[in-house]
């Protein structure tokens, strides 16, 4: 499914995070469209162009056309080298293309594009770029348009986000577990139901992308074959069950507060056996020894 | 850590833009040229035009004749306080974007920014001014507690996280964590529940 993303035209969103970042699977959809013989322009607004065009070969590089917009992209220095329009001028460029051949516009990136200009704005742009159907004029039909955005989620907040995901065809959201990227990826197709797929895959030094099915249990690193598990209840110094004869012992053993029918006779019939407790009594010299009972006031 | 700051700084290696006596400056001192802290006497958010001026002027090779300093390094100490003096996080990321095209891509060199996060305080501003400079860097140190609290031999943990993709296969191997201690001069980093005071 990544692999086809482009055969579809319009606006493809890749939305990346700080952790799995999505540069390298644009710079691969890039390296793919111009494999195929596409024109691709780059806005480039993030990176210079040299790190950009880093790991493409020369025919490569030679298809791709770099508008570069990172080394003054408010036009702070003045010197006149700033293309003019900026970035958006640029894309409105693009609306009125002379040629007819399909083309590759990549955005790096989208965030920063809807963080300088106005979201409703962008949007419009961005809508009338991905849906060049037919040339004015003539009415022959133009190449396909794709536009392939790069969106870092965390810099923008619903509204935005939502604005955009209704304006692209399809969306891939980059992620991954333990070492191993994965693209969710939400296609939506006219008078189709969308389809909602994850793929595997990783970049290859070259850019090339290699899908992949996921990561293999192996890999996992809980359970490691060298050192068989070590059983925790053997070579205890206490005894963790009970044999026959200690089970039969507690079950016989009646609890000290428990009132059985026996106890209930015990306490009611004093045993003759039992003798009486006896007091000794040593007086100090200081004691009162008055044989006087004092409660004998007392009228009970 | 032995490196004499007072000389380098008569040498010309070292240029030091002090934010706080420089903010008094532009109180109580005329100016006849823009400020590096213009934004300060500005009514609306602003942006840092003439901050990124001063740096680019200070890393400008001087007209002696003899070679000049190569691969600069920009120290920013530290970010969040411009979010606190009323720029907005985009201004504050546009003030980075150009000091990288100018030491990183132009100098060769090296830009290293303190910012600092909000944690579990909802801090919109400060959110986009992290994960912005986040996405722009190529290293992450992130400094942090210890989950589990305050240790006297364990300040911290530091996890380093790269984000540089050109030059990775398996990319995800780029991510580490180690614990570090403070000390007088230095720092000593040690491997997770590896202090040599817990050894």
């Amino acid at each position: 499914m990544l692999d086809s993303l482009l055969a579809l035209g319009g606006l493809v969103l890749l939305r990346d995070s700080v952790e799995w970042e999505g540069r390298s699977l644009l710079k691969a959809l890039v390296k793919k469209s111009a494999l195929c013989g596409e024109q691709v322009h780059i806005l480039g607004c993030e990176v210079s162009e040299e790190e950009f065009r880093e790991g493409f070969d020369s025919d490569i590089n030679n298809r791709l056309v770099y508008h570069d917009f990172f080394r003054d992209p408010l036009n702070w220095s003045k010197t006149g080298e700033a293309l003019p329009g900026g970035p958006l001028g640029a894309l409105r460029a693009m609306c009125n293309r002379t040629d007819l051949g399909p083309v590759t516009i990549a955005l790096d990136s989208l965030s920063w594009l809807l963080l300088h200009l106005p979201c409703t704005t962008l949007c419009q742009t961005l809508h009338t770029v991905s849906h060049q159907d037919s040339c004015p004029g003539d009415g022959s039909p133009v190449g396909k348009v794709h536009v392939l955005g790069l969106l870092h989620e965390e810099l923008h907040g619903p509204g935005p986000m939502g604005a955009l995901s209704s304006l692209a065809q399809t969306e891939v959201t980059l992620g991954g577990i333990m070492g191993q990227a994965s693209a969710r990826i939400l296609c939506r197709r006219p008078r189709q139901r969308p389809t909602d797929q994850t793929q595997w895959f990783s970049i290859l030094p070259d850019f090339s992308l290699d899908l992949q099915e996921g990561p293999s249990i192996e890999s996992q690193p809980h359970s490691d074959p060298h050192i068989p598990p070590v059983d925790p209840t053997a070579h205890l110094t206490f005894n963790l069950h009970l044999s026959k004869k200690e089970r039969e012992a507690r079950d016989n053993l009646t609890l000290p507060f428990q009132f059985s029918s026996e106890k209930q006779e015990a306490l009611l019939r004093p045993r003759p056996s039992q003798a009486t407790s006896h007091i000794f009594y040593e007086p100090d010299a200081y004691d009162d020894l008055d044989q006087e009972d004092p409660d004998d006031d007392l009228d009970i | 850590m032995g490196v004499n700051l007072t000389m380098a700084r008569e040498r010309g290696q070292l240029v030091f833009l002090e934010g706080l006596k420089s903010a008094v400056d532009i109180f109580f001192q005329a100016q006849e040229k823009p400020h590096p802290l213009q934004f300060l006497r500005e009514a609306n958010a602003g942006n840092l035009k003439p901050l990124f001026e001063f740096v680019r002027e200070a890393l400008k090779p001087v007209d002696s004749g003899e070679a000049g300093w190569t691969y600069p390094v920009l120290l920013v100490d530290d970010l969040s306080v411009l979010l606190s003096l009323g720029l907005g996080a985009v201004a504050v990321l546009d003030f980075i974007h150009y000091c990288r095209a100018t030491v990183c891509w132009e100098l060769k060199g090296n830009v290293v920014v303190l910012v600092h996060d909000s944690g579990d305080v909802e801090d919109e501003e400060n959110d986009i001014l992290l994960n912005g400079l986040s996405h722009q860097s190529h290293l992450i140190l992130r400094a942090e507690g210890l989950a589990t609290g305050f240790c006297r031999d364990v300040h911290g943990q530091l996890r380093i996280l790269w984000r540089r993709p050109s030059q990775s296969t398996s990319q995800r191997d780029q991510s580490l964590t180690y614990q570090y201690k403070i000390q007088d001069r230095s720092v000593s980093f040690f491997a997770k529940g590896m202090s040599p005071a817990v050894l």
